[in-house]
């Protein structure tokens, strides 16, 4: 493959290549340049009493000044962080169960998991917020949150990764004297932390992004998070403050970048994951 | 794209590292390991069976009532559905979501397809790095905040899109503000973000095709468009069939991009089944016509995901 830049090729080659290189920058272009006009838009404020557009962090100092952005943020990284422990935890567990035992029962359940997958939760959202209501969680942090532990699909990439580990090394430790609960917590589950590493990435990228749900559960602005924060500030403002609404924009990003730059790796297994050849 | 959307089926591929169990499973009973089964199971039954199971029943039987959360349900029969099939909103909703799921998806899937291709092609690896990782950015980004942007670079008066459009003579579109321009705007900004997930189910499928079965048909003088329709098209086909279903099945339920971009708007232009669904409950507690709605999609999406695992028995080519 390296050996390319050092072929002759025909001119037929060249214009393909040529053409190829085109479409794939264009395709490039198109996709960062959105983001890339946020950041400047955001950075170039524009003054009211002049109206001319200046560099600055001004923006940005708007955005603290007229949402309470921290609240927003601390709201989004609280409901995103539980989420993902929480299904990790909960998804290793079942996920191991399924994976290492045999029990009555075991294929109807895991195919009863499964079959929550089917169902858009769009659907089930009425229900679900009328539990919550009965539950007297409406308008908390927590109606955000629990619903969303129990994972089916989480249960099924941990019972895949489980499946992974060799069966023996709970026999060595078993004739070591462990019992079940240490051969877990000992032996296995440090050893699948790159199946939570999946889980734990796809739930921060899935729930930090999150809209519907939000906009659905909460009601009073201390528990709005961060996507539906800047869709609100969009709505106050209206057209009139770009900058503002723009540098609020980036703000958000900032953990999902973060996550698209350490996490890249497991968050593209993760998605892809579950998918047949 | 959400967890909750994502088809699982029998033959798997795993993560690097996951080994598919092909050796036979050997589940041992250890001693006193009936309690930990149990406790381990009990939070994910527990909560499945409370926050999904109990809420599609529900569902179910609420499509059934008339309830606006204040007085007590009334039992109506088939009525929501008569109701949903002669409200004009809820029709063209439904028309709304299934033209856009026809256009966006097919726009998605050839898109990613030549991308893949090219991404896949020969290159030096870190060009091939950034190139993959660009492309497939958008997709860690929010919907809403990407819709925000959007909004502003197809504003008619100050867009960036207009100004640009403008360099070459067209005249201000009213991207947000005509029926038409709105829904290529929401088109436009949900494959945007969207049609990164297929391109990584294209690189995968791509991947597995073996460069032997290149070589050979290059022998054979297939090259470019014989070679792309007789080779790649085939091998690649059981990746389309996946990328298809989750592609439907997650433009079925279209919601973030039009509520922010347009509220569903100019008139109902814009609006979709699962909008319809949310003003249905939340603005006119309507719970027993959401529910109703809420059924008919569901009933959509499975059909059409069984309709396209009928077809691929005929187009998909399993080698």
């Amino acid at each position: 493959m390296s050996t390319a830049a050092t072929e002759v090729r025909p001119p037929r080659g060249r214009l393909a290549a040529a053409g190829k290189y085109t479409v794939l920058g264009v395709a490039a272009l198109l996709t960062l340049a959105p983001v890339v006009w946020t950041l400047i838009t955001a950075l170039t404020p524009s003054n009211i009493d002049t109206n001319e557009t200046e560099f600055g962090l001004g923006a940005f100092a708007d955005v603290f000044n007229q949402i309470p952005i921290l609240l927003y943020t601390w709201n989004s990284a609280l409901v995103t962080l539980l989420i993902a422990a929480g299904q990790m935890l909960t998804a290793a567990m079942a996920g191991y169960v399924f994976a290492r035992f045999d029990f009555t029962g075991k294929r109807i359940l895991f195919g009863a998991i499964l079959a929550t997958m089917m169902v858009p939760m769009q659907v089930t959202i009425v229900p679900v917020f009328m539990l919550i209501r009965g539950m007297g969680l409406a308008d908390t942090l927590l109606a955000l949150i629990v619903p969303m532990i129990p994972t089916a699909f989480g249960t099924f990439l941990m019972r895949q990764y489980f499946m992974g580990l060799p069966p023996e090394l709970a026999e060595a430790a078993q004739i070591d004297g462990a019992g079940p609960w240490k051969i877990f917590f000992g032996v296995y589950l440090p050893l699948a932390t790159p199946g939570l590493a999946i889980v734990g990435i796809l739930a921060f990228n899935y729930h930090w992004n999150e809209f519907f749900r939000p906009l659905i559960l909460t009601i009073s602005e201390q528990n709005f998070t961060l996507p539906l924060g800047l869709v609100t500030l969009q709505g106050n403002l209206g057209t009139g403050s770009v900058a503002t609404v723009l540098a609020g924009v980036i703000l958000s990003m900032i953990p999902a970048a973060l996550v698209f730059v350490f996490g890249q790796k497991p968050l593209r297994e993760g998605l892809t994951a579950g998918i047949s050849k | 794209m959400t967890t909750q959307t994502t088809p699982t089926t029998r033959a798997v591929v795993l993560p690097s590292g996951v080994v598919p169990a092909g050796t036979p499973e050997r589940p041992r009973r250890q001693r006193g390991s009936r309690l930990l089964i149990w406790v381990f199971l009990a939070p994910t039954l527990i909560g499945l069976g409370l926050f999904s199971f109990v809420p599609i029943i529900g569902s179910f039987v609420l499509a059934f009532f008339r309830w606006d959360i204040i007085s007590a349900p009334e039992f109506i029969g088939v009525g929501n559905f008569v109701d949903l099939a002669a409200n004009p909103t809820v029709r063209v909703s439904f028309l709304n979501t299934i033209g856009f799921v026809v256009v966006a998806v097919t726009v998605q899937l050839a898109v990613a397809l030549l991308l893949a291709i090219l991404v896949q092609s020969r290159m030096p690896e870190w060009l091939r790095t950034f190139f993959r990782s660009a492309l497939f950015f958008p997709l860690v980004l929010s919907a809403a905040s990407v819709s925000l942007v959007m909004a502003y670079l197809f504003n008619q008066e100050f867009g960036l899109v207009n100004e640009f459009l403008g360099l070459f003579g067209v005249g201000n579109i009213g991207w947000l503000t005509t029926g038409f321009g709105a829904k290529v705007v929401v088109l436009l900004v949900y494959v945007w973000q969207n049609f990164g997930f297929t391109f990584l189910l294209f690189i995968g499928g791509l991947a597995a095709i073996p460069r032997e079965v290149y070589e050979a048909s290059s022998l054979d003088g297939a090259h470019g468009w014989s070679q792309f329709r007789n080779v790649t098209l085939p091998l690649v086909s059981p990746t389309m069939l996946v990328a298809s279903v989750m592609a439907i099945i997650s433009a079925l339920q279209i919601f973030d991009q039009p509520y922010v971009l347009t509220r569903g708007g100019p008139g109902d232009e814009t609006r979709t089944a699962v909008m319809v669904i949310y003003e249905s409950a939340f603005q006119q507690l309507d719970f027993g016509l959401a529910s109703a709605i809420g059924i008919v999609l569901t009933l959509l999406i499975m059909l059409v995901t069984a309709a396209q695992f009928q077809l691929s028995k005929r187009f998909v080519f399993y080698g």
